[in-house]
């Protein structure tokens, strides 16, 4: 029998309250999961909910009043870059150009560091427009180069939030096949927040999902197709059936 | 062809106003007021003479001097007082009494310590302009969007790297307004000081031609001169703010 592999991401009993006008907000009551070494975990729970403070606790970014967020087996307290967070409104900077992102994350030490960020732009399908400012790419193109800039300091995991929101459905669709095709060179933990359950289904080895605040675990999904996947198949759309009803959604089907 | 067919409005609207001009200097037979033609003859006449490149030589050095020591002074303080919150609070107060204050009421002031020489309009040209330049390279760093700085927090670089990557790149584009403002201010306020004493610059030849003989063409001259000046050096500034590096900020 095999040994064990410790998980990657360990939550353990988080919780995480607002305090706005003296009213006491409970966002995270009792959180706990685990993310295992190379699994692509969704989550999903209705707008409001707390999902963006989940992932920024575990991020780093905001600190839980109790509990623990464990990487590695060591507890989380504060960002690094072995696991970079990916926004809906993205964080490219603009006044540096595509390869100038890519690098910045780059200590100066790392060898070949310019051979790696052009390796990195052309992973992402940008090879030509290494010296272009952001503003002169369009949407879809400045997600690649926040992947590409998350992907080349080679972190160990990618913490997504509606990282495609912001794109129309056809780029959006068109991302997550790149995402898909990126990983599947590059197998990285991934923790993806999404409102759009076809998206989990379309990404994510298992989804979980949230009740309304306070922010508690409701349900979880293993999705057990192949990629690459078909939404619109049977049992995609049973499943998708299944996460909306959890999410208090019924439809006709 | 386009720029031109742009511009063709606003060149109507200068003929008409000079048109104006001359109609009513000649229908009132002014003796004193100049028409047109009598401007552009007193301007070639100052050129000719080399005396109205001395008084613009000498506008823009002072100018020039003030404008660099404010802007030396400004953004770094800007940028440190935009970035530690202590400095803000103990600083920005001061400045904010400071900044209404109008240049001009600073004129005795100037004279009492330095003088009729030139380090008074140096002087007042460096107080005009500090204040909206700190002002607006504060502002800029306040105002840089957090997802930015947490992306640089993200990748766990260095502080150098944050000061030389992200803040300094994300405030120029305010600094940049600045310094158009401190530059336009600055322009203003050497004509005015040139008025007080000296005896050089635009101010000084507006002031002087009045007074040497009520000589209301190159009082004109000098006028219209300064509004060129002030429109070239605009222009300049200008010319920054479509550098790459800040068109960002402006591209929409």
């Amino acid at each position: 029998m095999p040994t064990k592999i410790p998980p990657r991401i360990k939550i353990q009993d988080i919780r995480k309250s607002f305090r706005n006008d003296k009213v006491r907000l409970q966002v995270i009551e009792g959180l706990d999961f685990e993310v295992n070494e190379g699994e692509f975990v969704a989550i999903v729970g209705p707008s409001g909910c707390g999902k963006t403070t989940l992932m920024n606790i575990i991020a780093g970014f905001l600190a839980p009043d109790s509990g623990a967020v464990n990487v590695n087996g060591v507890v989380r307290n504060g960002p690094n870059r072995k696991g970079i967070m990916i926004t809906q409104q993205g964080s490219v900077f603009p006044w540096l150009t595509v390869k100038q992102n890519l690098l910045f994350g780059l200590p100066d030490e790392v060898p070949n560091r310019e051979a790696l960020a052009d390796e990195y732009a052309a992973l992402v399908g940008l090879k030509g427009f290494e010296n272009n400012y952001p503003h002169e790419l369009s949407g879809g193109m400045l997600k690649r180069v926040e992947i590409a800039r998350a992907l080349v300091v080679k972190p160990e995991i990618l913490y997504m939030d509606e990282p495609f929101s912001a794109l129309d459905a056809l780029m959006s669709l068109r991302m997550q096949n790149e995402l898909l095709r990126i990983l599947s060179i590059e197998k990285h933990t991934v923790m993806l927040i999404t409102h759009d359950v076809e998206e989990a289904i379309h990404l994510a080895d298992r989804i979980l999902v949230l009740s309304p605040r306070p922010a508690r675990i409701q349900a979880s999904f293993d999705v057990p197709f192949a990629h690459p996947r078909r939404v619109s198949s049977p049992e995609a759309q049973a499943l998708r059936v299944a996460i909306l009803k959890e999410l208090g959604v019924t439809e006709a089907v | 062809m386009k720029g031109l067919k742009q511009s063709l409005p606003s060149i109507i609207v200068i003929a008409v106003v000079v048109g104006i001009w001359w109609a009513v200097v000649v229908a009132t037979q002014s003796a004193i007021f100049p028409t047109p033609w009598a401007v552009v003859a007193g301007t070639l006449e100052l050129a000719r003479d080399g005396t109205l490149w001395e008084h613009i030589g000498a506008s823009l050095m002072r100018v020039g001097a003030g404008f660099g020591l404010a802007v030396a002074l400004a953004i770094p303080l800007g940028l440190w007082m935009g970035w530690v919150h202590g400095a803000f609070v103990t600083l920005n107060p001061l400045f904010q009494i400071l900044r209404p204050i109008s240049p001009i009421a600073w004129i005795p002031i100037a004279i009492l310590w330095f003088g009729v020489g030139n380090a008074s309009p140096i002087f007042l040209i460096f107080i005009a302009s500090v204040f909206p330049m700190i002002v607006q390279t504060t502002v800029g760093v306040h105002t840089i969007e957090k997802r930015f700085l947490r992306a640089a927090e993200n990748f766990g670089v260095s502080r150098t790297k944050l000061f030389l990557k992200v803040v300094f790149p994300a405030t120029l584009p305010q600094i940049i307004v600045g310094m158009r403002i401190g530059l336009g201010v600055a322009w203003l306020v050497v004509v005015a000081a040139e008025m007080i004493a000296l005896r050089s610059g635009l101010g000084y030849l507006i002031i002087d031609s009045r007074n040497a003989g009520n000589r209301y063409d190159l009082v004109i001259a000098g006028m219209i001169i300064i509004g060129l000046i002030g429109l070239m050096l605009d222009g300049f500034m200008r010319l920054l703010e479509s550098m790459k590096v800040v068109r960002w900020r402006y591209a929409h």
